[in-house]
């Protein structure tokens, strides 16, 4: 019964991941499906989530962006975290051939449902997007299935420059069955606009603040929809009904999504 | 011959008893109106204050196995931006003609007043006030709640500036609540609403040797109140003449019978949106309704406060 409290997992193995952030795995199992998010609670520093890279053993990336990521990610091996979860809806797993779609740390929930296509043998197009070249996380994941990622910039530094969209759409046939996106809300929107364009079925992981991770407090809300437990993973039709939603009634969102960028 | 579960609160008429209690699902105007189209009789938006709050830093709720603790801090954008909220919503929910209810907190008198005032203007069908936060008047900063006296002062004060629908929200952290049920009646409020979260109670980590909560403490909600609050409901409805909306713990048909036989004239459904989502309304309504065939009841009339003998 008492699922909903924390488990604690000791560090196993830190790998650094560029400039950005760092990759944590632990010693410990915990089922998760790709998608689905973790609450990980550092006692007196504080608790926030994080999207499940591989579950066995369980892996976290984490970008340094604030106090409780920098504290998470100077972890030392052997040293504790508390974890409930995981948390939300996963992404669908379909038949067919499938694109991955990664803006900035979005990289992490698209790893793992690599992982688990690659186990069921359909390989998935990989496309990942990122600031700059030190930005990238994961990359070694995805090699080591044997996947061989496609990068894009914003300033050209590796790869193609532009975003993992356009990387994307600059395919020579771009529209495969099965979209599956993961990051800013910027290139989740035009993601969205495109698939529904070209009639793919395409899911999306959107992120929101969100605090009590279990469908109580309300803070993620978008549109009539709690993020933490509703989704975080959408359809794309879902995705833009909500953005319309919520821009109907604050008209302050679009303005702000617009001058969002990759951590 | 068919089931009649509308409800009469104050002459709001609701279509069942199922009210979404306030503080879950409660923070936007969309989940308000999503909740009325779930089924729910009416629903209560989450307590607001004249100023915006930030609430408290995680962890705030935690499932710790027989119920919810929280102690999310009551973040909300303030009376001003509550009020567009509640007008949005009010839009939706007029189509479906479920009522809704507003929730108002403050630390002091003057502020419970000018919050109203402002939240007013939203025309909600009914304002609660929630009295379980601190008063910081009080010389050890006491919820009003827990005082008989300023209870019925908040009460009184608000019912000057207020002429619509008021309900005052009992805490049962009180050695008797029917004392604070007869004041806040006294004072000029029009119905009850009873319970709030019980405790507050402690959740500690003995891995990391401190309580898992931010805050430390936080209010006990779900099937480990359920027994006190009918309990609460009983009593307050021996004494007072007014109607209770009864809450706390009511996660099946069943729950909702004994809050109804305990004298409810609406049950209020919180923690059971956790377990069940939106959904909640409807299974816990298709439950009471069986209950009721099976028992022989055709309307909530027939067994309300029945238990009182």
């Amino acid at each position: 019964m008492a699922d909903g409290l924390h488990r604690v997992f000791p560090l196993m193995r830190r790998v650094e991941e560029g400039k950005v952030g760092a990759t944590l795995i632990f010693d410990g199992e915990l089922k998760a499906q790709p998608g689905q998010f973790v609450m990980v609670w550092l006692p007196g520093v504080g608790e926030r989530p994080f999207s499940v890279v591989d579950d066995a053993p369980l892996t976290l990336t984490v970008a340094r962006v604030g106090p409780f990521t920098r504290a998470l990610t100077a972890l030392q091996e052997g040293e504790r975290v508390w974890i409930r979860g995981p948390f939300g809806r996963p992404f669908p797993l379909r038949q067919g051939s499938a694109i991955l779609v990664a803006g900035g740390s979005g990289v992490a929930s698209l790893a793992f449902l690599a992982k688990r296509l690659c186990e069921k043998r359909t390989e998935p197009l990989v496309i990942l997007g990122a600031r700059t070249e030190a930005n990238f996380m994961l990359t070694w994941f995805f090699e080591r299935m044997g996947l061989c990622p496609l990068l894009a910039t914003d300033d050209g530094s590796k790869g193609w420059q532009g975003t993992a969209v356009e990387r994307l759409e600059a395919l020579s046939q771009p529209w495969r069955e099965l979209i599956y996106g993961c990051g800013p809300e910027r290139m989740l929107r035009a993601l969205a606009s495109s698939a529904v364009r070209h009639g793919a079925l395409c899911w999306l992981s959107l992120e929101r603040v969100m605090k009590c991770g279990i469908g109580v407090c309300g803070h993620c809300h978008c549109g009539d929809q709690l993020v933490c437990r509703d989704g975080p993973v959408f359809s794309a039709e879902e995705a833009l009904r909500l953005w319309r939603l919520e821009a109907r009634d604050n008209p302050q969102i679009a303005d702000r999504e617009d001058s969002e960028r990759y951590p | 011959m068919a089931l009649d579960v509308s409800v009469d609160l104050c002459g709001i008429s609701l279509r069942n008893p199922l009210v979404l209690a306030s503080g879950i699902w409660g923070s936007c105007a969309e989940t308000l109106v999503r909740v009325g189209r779930a089924g729910a009789g009416a629903v209560t938006a989450k307590s607001c204050s004249l100023e915006p709050r930030q609430g408290h830093p995680n962890p705030t709720v935690l499932d710790w196995g027989h119920g919810l603790i929280n102690a999310i801090g009551l973040s909300n954008p303030g009376a001003w931006e509550e009020k567009r909220i509640l007008q949005r919503a009010a839009v939706g929910l007029k189509e479906m003609g479920v009522p809704l209810i507003a929730s108002v907190f403050a630390e002091t008198i003057v502020s419970f007043q000018r919050t109203v005032e402002i939240i007013a203007q939203a025309e909600p069908d009914l304002i609660e006030l929630n009295i379980s936060c601190p008063n910081v008047e009080d010389e050890f900063g006491r919820p009003f709640a827990l005082d008989p006296i300023m209870a019925a002062k908040v009460t009184a004060a608000v019912r000057e500036v207020y002429k619509g629908i008021l309900s005052v929200k009992l805490s049962p952290n009180v050695p008797d609540i029917v004392q604070v049920a007869r004041a806040v009646e006294k004072a000029g409020a029009d119905l009850l609403t009873a319970v709030n979260t019980l405790g507050p109670g402690m959740v500690i980590d003995v891995h990391a040797g401190r309580p898992v909560l931010s805050n430390k403490v936080g209010g006990i909600s779900g099937a480990a109140l359920r027994p006190i609050a009918v309990r609460c409901v009983y009593e307050i409805t021996q004494a007072v003449s007014i109607p209770v909306i009864g809450m706390g713990g009511v996660l099946t048909g069943e729950d909702a019978m004994q809050m109804l036989m305990a004298g409810a004239t609406a049950v209020g459904i919180g923690s059971a949106l956790y377990y069940y989502g939106e959904a909640a309304f409807m299974r816990i309504l298709g439950e009471l309704e069986e209950l009721m065939v099976q028992e022989g009841y055709s309307s909530i009339k027939e067994f309300r406060g029945c238990a009182h003998g």
